[in-house]
């Protein structure tokens, strides 16, 4: 990219907030070029600054945020000195936004087709007349499915990734010459995430819009943007092209960030992930050198006394690292390969047979009127079969039923019918009908880590009580029993005595999983466990949960909508869709031809971090129908790329099956879908050749 | 937040403990609040000491004598000093207002856990029921309730617990509705925890921040309704130095001499404003979110 005529050029830009512990510099000398047309993906993880960057470089800073140094140059205007008003005038006409939750930026109570007209009338002068059709030719240009409607309706009649396309056209109405777009892909699933991905990347085509892309997610980067900035702490560590960046990946913060990604050609059997040890130091508590010094592996004297700045070691490639010529000379990864060991099957500690769970759904003024009552199908069906020390993996869009399963076996919402057996005993549908000693064989981790401890109780109380109740130990015991707990999900001791507040997310979700292994579970459900965490973080607790898992023999039964997490960790892998199971197989299977046309797609919406690897474009159309009016015949047949005919609306699919247990349920042959699939989406890898 | 940064958030959490001070220091009025209530508090245990008359002590040469140095609140139509009649009667609103929150925090507190905690017909028949006392004015109710029984000050009492256990059982209940879908009540129901003990210790000091708000709104409107029956006559009877009760025997003399109106009205102001002071401030410490310091 040439650097003149950068659209934003941002120089040394300080950020400060004033708080009452004084003043705290969150951002610190950042600068930034966007030409044109470009797309830079800023990177970090929560607590690097990023968001405050990008509200910097636009003045959208919160009343108590300062931009206390620097320069900010919109194309010839400059930023930084303009009057507020002035600055005002430029928001929603030079300078739009995406958000990352749709529901924070559209008016619920207006119409659709309104919000983009009134964004077009303020900001292009339109009268009424060309706004209205300003706002439909911008919902057909995001490829929004009969637009004409939609704008008649109102958000919440919109599903996620609607709602999302209606946020990109609003901000791209009025031409902006840059935009900022903040993990707009964030909360919706992978599936829809490729879809708003492909989308970004068409419009960017059209128009010649510069934007800034902030996300935590790597591979989305890697699949959109032109150039990346890695943020940590508030200052950028590496910035360049994305091919240099990748392939080369100068700074150990970027190293460490691309290894704590699962991959998809292998699992927890081949390579334990590498994590970054440490937290990011907070704004007021920077070390006094590099400021990644107390995490990095390479780390030398001299790094802890002197500040690295920003150096060009290629054109366009910049590194905040001293040693780059000695990670110039060691580019390829190092996986920490794991010892393989054969495990010889064990026994069966989980059989949950056609399991279904409907929910009784009045429609809305209906239920007035005693009207006939429908029913949500959650979950239609399903049989699991689990042994110990074994993970499942349950892989499905939000929505499938992958969290009703999981909350049937668990007891805490009541299966319709079907059995769950657990270790060759029948078990009640409800948890309360339970005997005491098989609740404790069951145990579960939840999604949400700020939700899932009780705010007013100690840390160590939380791991305490399951041990008081469910495995009856005298005081001592109890108390010995914790530090033990506390140790092995590696947190110190003093923690035992914290309250949550003081806990980061991840640490949380350490004294959650402590807390399910007091009991001494045969079966542990982890509920999207990870996913509302940092990708560092991520990969830590996946090496956490594999050592316990090692140890203990436990069984887990993983529910993601994060195919790679769910690779990395599972051994057998389920996918669901609408209630049903459409695949089942051993986690290598599962990921190589033939599978399921519903998998293929999953497995092409990943977002891998390479740029190298090339993914078949298969792309689902629309969101999941709702389970309150499921399509005949094959479920999956509304979205269904490889839809084999007439066949696929009218008779339920057949189960296929394979060698090894691997079953497909579906209605093309499995030769024809050999064929038709080819070698597979990804490229495998030597590293991944285990089995 | 403060910090609108939403990545900082997590550092800074939802500690309200660690927030107490800061939070505090920024919002004066609840520092002016607290001081108010403080004095009366004051007032209310010291009062007969401090007071330089008898609240009954009658002196019918000085009757409606304006504030002067003997009497610096002036004198009330039988003579008696309104200063030391306002220092005693400081005892009575406070003590009546306050055992009548007391009483339908306590209650409203029950009923909003189980109602709330339990579902299903229950939960309905309660908040029903609820209901049928909300439609009412509460003065109207009072006034009612205080003609059956006859006016007493623990009449009184009973009447302000039983008129606002509503209030306070909707706010718990609310509470508690979010709280029993968290995921550490699923994690108790799930190790088999008896309900009790889910509501005592898993759900209750969760409760507490919302209902130490509520409870003090509770107050002042206490304050108030207890001086609303005083002013009709339906409160503590004469001779009490009622704060009502005196605003009300003041009307008649309002003309000849408006300080007897005036002063037991502004302490029955002034401990309402500090009263709602300290309440909004309770809800900015304890209830983070709940409101956006961002002008
Ligand atoms: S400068 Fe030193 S401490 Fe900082 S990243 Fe480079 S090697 Fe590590
Ligand atoms: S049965 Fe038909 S619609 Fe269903 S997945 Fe197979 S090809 Fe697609």
């Amino acid at each position: 990219m040439s650097d003149n005529g950068a659209v934003l050029d941002v120089k040394n830009v300080t950020v400060t907030y004033e708080t009452d512990k004084g003043p705290l510099h969150t951002v610190r000398n950042v600068s930034l070029k966007i030409a044109p047309g470009e797309i830079y993906g800023l990177v970090g993880e929560s607590g690097s600054g990023k968001t405050t960057l990008a509200r910097a470089v636009v003045r959208y800073l919160p009343a108590n945020g300062k931009i206390t140094s620097g320069s900010i140059k919109l194309s010839d205007t400059d930023l930084y000195q303009l009057p507020r008003e002035e600055v005002r005038k430029i928001w929603g006409s030079r300078v739009t936004m995406v958000h990352q939750d749709p529901n924070a930026s559209i008016n619920p109570s207006m119409l659709i087709g309104d919000q983009i007209a009134e964004m077009a009338r303020i900001h292009l002068g339109m009268n009424k007349k060309q706004a209205r059709d300003r706002a439909i030719e911008m919902l057909t240009r995001v490829r929004m499915p009969d637009p004409e409607s939609v704008a008649k309706r109102y958000a919440h009649q919109l599903s996620g990734g609607m709602l999302q396309r209606v946020l990109i056209a609003t901000a791209m109405s009025t031409n902006p010459e840059f935009m900022i777009m903040d993990e707009p892909t964030t909360a919706l699933d992978v599936t829809t995430e490729a879809v708003i991905l492909d989308l970004i990347h068409e419009l960017m085509a059209d128009y010649n819009t510069a934007i800034l892309f902030i996300t935590h997610n790597l591979g989305v980067v890697a699949r959109l943007c032109d150039k990346i900035g890695v943020l940590y702490a508030g200052e950028i560590m590496e910035e360049g092209s994305i091919d240099e960046v990748f392939k080369k990946r100068l700074h150990p913060y970027t190293r460490g960030l691309l290894g704590c990604v699962p991959r998809v050609d292998a699992s927890k059997k081949d390579i334990s992930l590498s994590s970054i040890p440490g937290y990011i130091p907070r704004p007021d508590d920077l070390p006094d050198g590099c400021i990644f010094a107390p995490r990095c592996e390479l780390v030398e004297d001299a790094c802890e006394k002197e500040r690295p700045p920003l150096k060009e070691i290629a054109e366009n490639h910049f590194s905040a690292c001293r040693r780059v010529d000695q990670l110039q000379e060691k580019i390829e990864r190092k996986d920490e390969l794991r010892e393989h060991h054969e495990e010889e099957l064990g026994d069966i500690v989980l059989e949950a047979r056609n399991i279904k769970k409907y929910f009784p759904f009045t429609p809305g003024i209906g239920s007035l009127f005693g009207s006939k009552k429908a029913e949500l199908k959650a979950v239609d069906d399903i049989s699991v079969r689990m042994r110990s020390s074994f993970t499942m993996g349950i892989v499905g869009e939000s929505g499938c039923g992958k969290t009703t399963l999981a909350r049937c076996i668990a007891g805490i919402e009541e299966a319709t019918s079907g059995e769950i057996e657990l270790q060759g005993k029948l078990l009640a549908y409800s948890v309360k009908k339970r005997p005491h000693d098989t609740l404790k064989k069951i145990q579960m981790v939840f999604q949400n880590p700020d939700a899932s401890l009780n705010p007013q109780h100690p840390a160590g109380d939380s791991v305490a009580r399951p041990l008081i109740l469910l495995r009856d130990m005298s005081r001592k015991e109890v108390r010995e029993k914790v530090k033990e707990l506390f140790k092995a999900v590696s947190l110190p001791e003093d923690y035992i005595k914290r309250l949550p507040h003081e806990l980061s997310g991840g640490e949380k979700q350490r004294v959650a999983i402590a807390r399910a292994f007091a009991a001494d579970p045969a079966l542990m459900i982890c509920d999207e466990p990870i996913s509302s965490l940092d990708v560092s973080v991520q990969a830590s607790l996946m090496n956490l949960l594999t050592e316990l898992q090692d140890s203990a023999g436990t069984s887990y039964l993983f529910i993601s909508h994060d195919l790679s997490a769910v690779r990395h960790i599972s051994d057998w892998i389920a996918v669901v869709y609408l209630g049903r199971l459409w695949e089942i197989g051993s986690a290598e299977d599962v990921f190589i031809p033939p599978y399921h046309p519903y998998t293929e797609a999953l497995l092409s919406a990943i977002p891998i971090p390479d740029p190298e690897v090339k993914q078949d474009r298969i792309r689902l159309k629309g969101s999941v129908p709702s389970p309150l009016n499921i399509p005949s015949g094959c479920r999956f047949h509304t979205r269904c790329p490889r839809k084999y005919g007439k066949i696929c609306e009218k008779e339920e699919p057949p189960w296929q099956d394979m060698e090894d247990g691997h079953r497909i349920c579906c209605h093309i042959p499995l030769e024809e879908l050999r064929e038709l699939q080819g070698d597979g989406l990804l490229k495998k890898s030597s590293a991944g050749g285990g089995s | 937040m403060a910090l609108a940064n939403g990545e900082e958030k997590k550092k800074a959490g939802v500690s309200y403990l660690g927030k107490f001070f800061p939070r505090l220091r920024r919002y004066p009025t609840t520092y002016i609040g607290f001081a108010i209530i403080l004095a009366f508090l004051f007032i209310a245990i010291f009062g007969p000491m401090i007071a330089p008359y008898h609240y009954s002590q009658q002196n019918l040469a000085l009757r409606l004598d304006p504030p002067s140095e003997e009497h610096i609140f002036g004198t009330d139509q039988f003579g008696r000093d309104i200063y030391s009649r306002i220092l005693v009667g400081s005892r009575d609103v406070l003590t009546v207002a306050g055992s009548g929150t007391a009483l339908a925090v306590f209650f409203g507190l029950l009923l909003g856990l189980f109602s709330g905690y339990r579902g299903g017909l229950f939960d309905e028949m309660v908040m029903r029921a609820m209901d049928v006392i909300l439609s009412i004015p509460p003065l109207l109710l009072a006034m009612v309730i205080l003609f059956a029984l006859g006016p007493s000050r623990v009449n009184v009492i009973l009447v302000v617990g039983f008129l606002y256990i509503p209030m306070v059982a909707r706010v718990v209940r609310s509470v508690v509705l979010e709280l029993k879908t968290r995921q550490f009540v699923e994690a108790a129901r799930m190790r088999g925890e008896s309900s009790l003990y889910i509501l005592y210790k898993e759900i209750l000091p969760n409760v507490l921040p919302s209902l130490a708000v509520e409870a003090s709104m509770r107050f002042s409107y206490s304050i108030f309704l207890v001086a609303s029956l005083g002013f009709l006559g339906l409160g503590v009877q004469p001779p009490s130095p009622d704060w009502g009760l005196m605003v009300g025997e003041a009307r008649t003399w309002f003309y000849q001499a408006q300080w007897v109106l005036y002063f037991p009205a502004g302490a029955i102001a002034l401990l309402v404003v500090g009263v709602g002071f300290m309440s909004d401030g309770l809800r900015r410490m304890l209830l983070p979110g709940g409101v956006s310091d961002v002008g």
